[in-house]
Parts: C-alpha cells; sequence; structure tokens
C-alpha cells in the first residue's frame, strides 16, 4: 500500500463536507469505475461566491482525502478564483500525494470545475 | 505478531522456529561450498541431498527430479522459457489461461515477442477452467500447456488431473504453478499427472529466497541461467544452503502437519466468509465456494473501494490484501477478477483474507466486528451507492 503523508490520513479518516446539496447550484461527476475512482461534488453559489459545497467519493485514500481537501479549499471563494484551482494545488495542499496517485486518483480540481461549468451553464440560460 | 491480526498468508507466511534453527548451521559453521571436494563441501553437500528428499518425499516425486531456484517466479520462468527454448523447431504455441500469476503471464508476453502464439483460455464465473476448452485450444504445434493449480487471489483449485488425462500420450509437456497450493495441500506429481512444477518455500512457513521446480525424468528443457555444474546443469549458481535446508525442513513440516492445518483453516476460513457475507448487505464471495484453498477468503464489498477499506483495516491492526486497481501498480483491477466476469466496480471492491496456522477464532470475531462499520461507513461516502439508493436497488 502507498505510503500517505499525515494530512491525506487525516481528511481519509475524517472527511470534511461529506454529502449532498439538495438544492445544488452545480453538481460536477468525474471518474469511472474501471479506474477505481468516482467524484461527485455539489456547490452552493451565493452572489458570485461558493458558499458550501459537499461530495460523495468512491475511491482509494487519496480520492477521498482530494475531495475533502477541495471542498475545504473552495468555500468562501468566488468562481473565478475557485476556477483556478488546480490539480496541483490540491495535493500540495495534502503535503503531497504519491507519485501514482498523482494522475489516477487526484479528480477532485477536475470535478470542481465540472460544478462549476454546470452552474454557469445553468445562469447563462436565465 | 503482538495484537496485530495477519490475514495476508498468500502473500508470504512467517517462518517457523524449527524451520530457522534447522538453517542456523548453515550460514557459520558450515558455511562450505557444497561443490567443494574438500572435507568443508561434505556436510552442506549431505544437507542438500537430505534436502532434496524431502522436497521430493512432499510431491511423490524422485529427488533428482528436484532443481532448487531462488523464488516461484524463477521457477516458472525456467519452466516457460526452459521448455519453450527446447521445442521451439517442433512448434511455437503455448496454451494457458487468462487467470495465471504475473510471473507466467509475463513469461508468455517475452516469448509472444519471439514469435511464440499463445491462447489463454477463459475461465468461469467460479475461476475455474474448463479442461475440454484445454483440448479444443490443442494444435499439431502446441509445446506447452501451463495452467496454474491455484490462483493466489481468489483460491479456486484448478482441475489439473483432468487436464492431464486429455494430454496423455500428447507427448506435450505440461506444466502447473503450485506455489499456491504446494505444501498447503496434497500435491502429487503423479496423481496431478503434470512434467513441471514450480512451488515456493515462503509459502509454507519456510524461508523466502528458494524455491523449487519440479521437473519429470526425461523432459527436455533447456536452462535459463548457464553457468557452473549445480543443479546437475540446469541452474547454475552457488547454492543457498542454509535456504534449501529451510524449505526441505518446512516440507517435511508441511506433511506431518497437512491435515489437521486444512481442518482448522477450512473451519476458519468458512466461519470467516459465512460472518461477512451474512452481516454486510452486497457482499459476495469470490472463487468456488468449495473447490478453493482451505485459507482464501475473497469477498467483494459493492459500491466501495478495495484500498479505502485496507487503510481502515491496517488502523485496527489487521493486514489483508486487495484486487483493487488502487493497490496494483498496474493500476487496473485484478484480471484474475476481470477474467471472472466480474464488473469492475465490484472487482474494486475486493478484499482478500488469506489464513494461516496461527489464527485464530478471535482474529475472525474481531473481523466480523470490524469491518460492518468500515463499509457502512465508506458507503456513506460513496456516490454509486447513492445512486444505487435513488434507483431502488437497496
Amino acid at each position: 500500500m502507498e505510503k500517505y503523508s499525515d494530512k491525506v490520513m487525516d481528511h481519509f479518516m475524517n472527511p470534511r463536507n461529506v454529502g449532498e446539496i439538495e438544492d445544488a447550484d452545480g453538481v460536477g461527476q468525474v471518474g469511472n469505475p474501471s479506474c477505481g475512482d468516482i467524484m461527485k461534488l455539489y456547490i452552493k453559489v451565493e452572489d458570485g461566491k461558493i458558499v458550501d459545497a459537499k461530495f460523495k467519493t468512491f475511491g482509494c485514500g487519496a480520492a477521498i482525502a482530494t475531495s475533502s481537501m477541495v471542498t475545504e479549499m473552495v468555500i468562501g471563494k468566488t468562481i473565478d478564483e475557485a476556477m483556478k484551482i488546480t490539480k496541483q494545488a490540491v495535493a500540495d495542499a495534502l503535503d503531497g500525494l504519491p507519485p501514482q496517485k498523482m494522475h489516477c486518483s487526484n479528480l477532485a480540481a477536475d470535478a470542481l470545475k465540472a460544478a462549476i461549468e454546470e452552474y454557469q451553464k445553468k445562469n447563462s440560460n436565465q | 505478531m503482538g495484537d496485530r491480526i495477519y490475514m495476508d498468508y498468500a502473500s508470504t507466511t512467517p517462518q517457523l522456529k524449527e524451520v530457522t534453527e534447522a538453517m542456523m548451521p548453515f550460514f557459520e559453521e558450515e558455511f562450505g561450498n557444497p561443490q567443494n571436494l574438500h572435507s568443508f563441501g561434505e556436510g552442506p553437500k549431505k544437507a542438500i541431498d537430505e534436502a532434496r528428499e524431502k522436497v521430493a518425499n512432499l510431491i511423490g516425486a524422485e529427488p533428482s527430479e528436484i532443481y532448487f531456484t531462488s523464488t516461484g517466479t524463477e521457477s516458472n520462468n525456467m519452466a516457460i522459457k526452459g521448455i519453450a527454448a527446447a521445442n521451439q523447431k517442433k512448434g511455437k504455441h503455448i496454451i494457458s489461461t487468462q487467470i495465471e500469476h504475473h510471473s507466467v503471464l509475463h513469461s508468455l508476453r517475452t516469448l509472444e515477442k519471439q514469435g511464440f502464439e499463445v491462447t489463454y483460455l477463459p475461465v468461469d464465473k467460479y475461476g475455474s477452467v474448463n479442461p475440454q476448452d484445454v483440448e479444443k485450444a490443442l494444435r499439431d504445434d502446441t509445446i506447452l500447456v501451463t495452467v496454474t493449480h491455484a490462483s493466489n487471489e481468489i483460491g479456486t483449485i484448478e482441475p489439473i488431473s483432468e487436464i492431464s488425462k486429455i494430454l496423455k500420450g500428447k507427448k506435450i509437456p505440461f506444466h502447473t504453478d503450485a506455489v499456491q497450493t504446494a505444501g498447503t495441500i496434497p500435491v502429487d506429481v503423479n496423481e496431478l499427472g503434470v512434467d513441471l512444477l514450480s512451488m515456493a518455500a515462503h509459502q509454507f512457513y519456510g524461508p523466502k529466497g528458494v524455491a523449487a521446480l519440479y521437473i519429470r525424468k526425461g523432459t527436455r528443457i533447456i536452462p535459463i541461467i548457464d553457468g557452473g555444474i549445480q543443479e546437475n546443469g540446469r541452474r547454475a549458481g552457488t547454492e543457498n544452503v542454509a535456504g534449501i535446508v529451510g524449505m526441505g525442513k518446512a516440507c517435511e513440516i508441511a506433511k506431518r502437519e497437512m491435515e489437521s492445518r486444512i481442518k482448522k483453516l477450512t473451519e476458519l476460513r468458512n466461519k470467516l466468509i459465512e460472518g461477512l457475507t451474512s452481516s454486510i448487505s452486497h457482499s459476495y464471495l469470490n472463487g468456488h465456494p468449495e473447490k478453493r484453498l482451505p485459507g482464501n477468503a475473497n469477498i467483494s464489498f459493492e459500491y466501495i473501494e478495495g484500498e479505502s477499506m485496507l487503510l481502515f483495516l491496517n488502523m485496527q491492526g489487521i493486514a489483508a490484501s486487495s484486487g483493487s486497481a488502487c493497490t496494483s501498480r498496474a493500476l487496473k483491477a485484478s484480471h484474475v477478477l476481470t477474467a471472472m466476469g466480474i464488473p469492475p466496480e465490484i472487482a474494486q471492491g475486493s478484499l482478500l483474507f488469506s489464513l494461516g496456522i496461527y489464527n485464530t477464532e478471535e482474529d475472525i470475531k474481531k473481523v466480523c466486528e470490524v469491518l460492518p462499520p468500515i463499509v457502512d461507513r465508506l458507503r456513506q461516502m460513496s456516490p454509486l451507492y447513492e445512486e444505487a439508493q435513488k434507483a431502488g436497488k437497496i
């Protein structure tokens, strides 16, 4: 098994913001079962700011930890700021990830982007 | 092992004290090279001869048919590449299965690059090979059949003697990877009807770094390690004397204890399977319900992923293994579970508990107590579980 940093283990064992947002403004789902990770991220937006974020994740320790971390990072940020969160930034905030987990389980930034894109699509239609 | 619970015996086993004690003299006092003609070689030479007899005795072979190697992986490489090299003028077709160990599969891949052709037979939902499929795959240019005796992952015991009946009189060498079975369940080369058989000492409480290949008398094989005259010129290199002695001792003990070990492990395994599958919904046993290794319990827990479960188990001091992509270097779900037709999301949630002689009823109870809340906790986090709930499946 991969060795994870203490921060990854903390977010894996005590994940922040697990759950759903019933009236979410954007939902993003990425990943597939054959690679072993699926991440679903919900955001609530008020006045251009992300006021709440929740997630559900099927995956390994790294997948759960990055999901948890990204929800913490994004709450309170504007949409523009949130769009700038990269995979590397999520990994750095967790004190790094084992190399092979960087590309396979580090899906949180992608799920966030997908959620924001859905939010933007909905809003542009209004 | 203290408070920790080890349930990863398919990976490796702890070495028995009796084995360590038998090995000790060969590190210092009896250090001589067994090939020496002077007196320092005598003790080691005699010890190797005795060990060879014990190994042969465990599997119903002649001592002269036992060749010591370094690992099960080397034995598999030697059997497959050595037979292919010896027979390439007769043909270049090999029959194997989709559920072999990587040391078999990757040896075959190497041969494919050299122009050999390999038929990988499928397995049924229990992971069993159908002997009729071997018959159908046979060609005039088939020069080797290699089928595992039991997969380390799912523990299904393959119909080796039925396959050898099909091959009878055809003069096609038949190899089995018995690394998971030799020393664990009865293995007899004549009953199985095989010409080559791989086994490894660390799978049955012997040392790591020593293994053997049985080669039936009269079987032609080209060595893959060239050098001196050790192992009758078929596997050169100074012998791992202490290791070989340890392997012999482990074989002697395995033979003596086999029946009681099987009885104990089968009971514990059945309790574990029953305990987990009855208390956790949407959990399934992988592999054959009866024709399986006594210590093997491979169970899938739907909607969650294996590595997460292993991390939580490890925090409780429980060591197990998984066929999930995240726990493999290849980042793919287990090729064995995939070959059995198990969908990726269920293969990802597989756990392998492989039991051994030091496991107790208390260990089983502990796992049955600890795992259900872990599964529940991860399911509450899983988008797949949420979808299934919304779809009314659970």
